[in-house]
């Protein structure tokens, strides 16, 4: 309980970004991995947990929308680019914690696992064994698809060669 | 006096069923998957996400399913699913120079950092039909390379260091960011509403304008800068947060459009530039959708106004495909008054016509005939 309100008034003093708190830096982090988590990856984290809480919903999971923004030239004056849909949800653990979860799509279970994560990430007492068995596995895959990616993209790089005709 | 005609509910009702059937088809086929769809028709799920201005892959896929694989039909489908969810508010603008790449050309440099990468292209391809893929034949992984690490810069930085490029595009600081979907269409309008405009346009008739610049309709020597199409960050600030946090990735293609520009009264002689910004693997669309930027920015720039591209008011006004399709295709719903009460006129007109004529002859004349033969 005191984690979340802590992290919240930290967050509030600093939003700004001047110099954000590192355990703030570090949630997001997290949060920004169990966003692009597969639902499965969440599902099975999740039943395979021991000790699971009960889980009250606060909000949601509720499907919208999010406009996404753009700039002009790639660098230059917002523009609005198109929509997205985005699935949130807040739950409260049993003991008071409260976890927060936003993705694109409209998957709702994924969203609400990655609430309660969330929550269980913000307990002393849990923090750890989120991070080592729920985000570092989605991170190491989510890195190795990204490597991947870039290796066969790096494939298709042209690599030029100039060909010299004549005497000089 | 008009009486109400009611009917046709029986026929609606079969009409649907059978458009479900058609849409099945042959029963002994097994029925395509959404995850089909997505992984194998991909090009046509980013158009329909980009053009439905949603960036969903699996509501663009059912979409398409549903439309029996008619694009126009699908975004229709996806713009009418999206007037019944909430607006959860505005993302932080995506960073294109972050891009994870999986693609990115210059026509303009050839080495540049971070170099040329084909990706998955057609292009060099010969556009022979394969026969191969009519059968399900093991595919061979891509090759793979190590990558350079860094950033691959924007073109535009690289241009902009001379000086002789114009800037990315800024508008006055206490400029609200303009949403078409939530403010009635003005003209003069704001580039930032006609890039929203353009990003969701129709690809083929931004693609015809774009040729119709190149083709000497406002000309305006454009140069493939660089496009670069990739998977970027969705960052949304939460209130209850207090900070920042990713929704995940999209894929999008940008293009950079760099024009020779000779001056005028209002800038001096310099490259100037045309953006292109689409949802998903579209490149053409990209650069159509630059050309257009361009040619639509005559105004600003001091050009003469000459031709259709740079039209603010006819582009914007019939880009969008959803609002074309409603109005052409509303002529084929029941107009039987209206047209009773034309038939009636245009009865009357002609009897009068035929009362006029100097021969009094109310007979056809051999050029109705000739009309009527053709």
């Amino acid at each position: 309980m005191s984690g979340a309100s802590a992290a919240r008034s930290q967050g509030k003093t600093n939003s700004n970004d001047v110099e954000a708190h590192p355990d703030e830096v570090a949630r997001k982090q997290a949060m920004d991995v169990l966003a692009s988590a597969n639902a499965n990856e969440l599902a099975d984290a999740w039943e395979s947990w021991t000790d699971r809480p009960d889980v009250a919903p606060l909000r949601g999971p509720e499907t919208g929308l999010v406009m996404i923004r753009g700039r002009m030239g790639g660098g230059g004056a917002p523009f609005n680019f198109g929509e997205a849909t985005v699935t949130r949800a807040t739950v409260s653990l049993s003991n008071g914690q409260v976890g927060h979860a936003y993705a694109l799509g409209t998957d709702k279970d994924k969203v609400r696992h990655a609430a309660i994560f969330d929550a269980l990430w913000q307990d002393e007492g849990t923090r750890r064994a989120v991070e080592e068995h729920v985000v570092a596995p989605i991170r190491q895959r989510l890195d190795a698809q990204d490597k991947q990616c870039r290796e066969e993209t790096a494939a298709t790089r042209v690599d030029f060669f100039t060909m010299v005709r004549g005497e000089d | 006096m008009y009486v109400a005609v009611k009917g046709g509910e029986a026929a609606i009702n079969n009409a649907h069923q059978l458009l479900a059937d058609r849409r099945r088809a042959d029963r002994s086929v097994p029925a395509m998957h959404l995850e089909q769809i997505i992984g194998q028709l991909g090009l046509g799920i980013d158009r329909i996400m980009a053009e439905g201005s949603l960036y969903d892959c699996d509501l663009a896929a059912l979409a398409f399913k549903q439309a029996r694989g008619d694009m126009i039909e699908a975004i229709f489908l996806l713009r009418a699913y999206r007037t019944t969810l909430p607006r959860f508010g505005y993302s932080n603008p995506i960073d294109t120079g972050k891009m994870l790449i999986e693609r990115r050309i210059s026509a303009t440099y050839k080495d540049l950092p971070g170099g040329q990468l084909l990706g998955p292209t057609f292009d060099y391809t010969h556009r022979l039909l394969d026969p191969e893929l009519m059968q399900d034949l093991p595919v061979d992984a891509p090759k793979t390379r190590e990558a350079e690490t860094g950033q691959a810069p924007r073109v535009s930085e690289i241009l902009a260091q001379e000086g002789l490029i114009e800037n990315d595009g800024d508008l006055p600081d206490d400029h609200q960011t303009g949403d078409l979907t939530r403010e009635p269409t003005e003209f003069p309008m704001s580039r930032d509403v006609r890039l929203q405009a353009l990003s969701r346009g129709d690809e083929g008739f931004l693609l015809a304008l774009g040729y119709s610049t190149q083709r000497g309709f406002a000309r305006s020597h454009p140069f493939a800068g660089e496009i670069r199409i990739g998977e970027v960050d969705v960052e949304i600030d939460v209130p209850e947060l207090g900070f920042a946090i990713n929704l995940g990735r999209i894929r999008v293609t940008e293009c950079q459009m760099v024009n020779q520009f000779s001056g005028s009264a209002k800038s001096p002689p310099q490259f100037t530039r045309g953006y292109g910004l689409v949802f998903g693997q579209s490149e053409r669309k990209a650069m159509a959708m630059a050309l257009v930027d361009r040619s639509l920015r005559a105004r600003e720039l001091g050009e003469d106004i000459t031709a259709p591209a740079q039209d603010e008011e006819f582009v914007i006004s019939h880009s969008d495909n959803v609002q074309a399709t409603g109005f052409v295709e509303h002529l084929k719903l029941p107009h039987y008054v209206d047209f009773q009460a034309e038939l009636e006129l245009v009865r009357r007109m002609r009897a009068e016509h035929d009362r006029n004529r100097p021969d009094g002859n109310a007979g056809e004349t051999p050029n109705d005939k000739l009309e009527a033969a053709e």
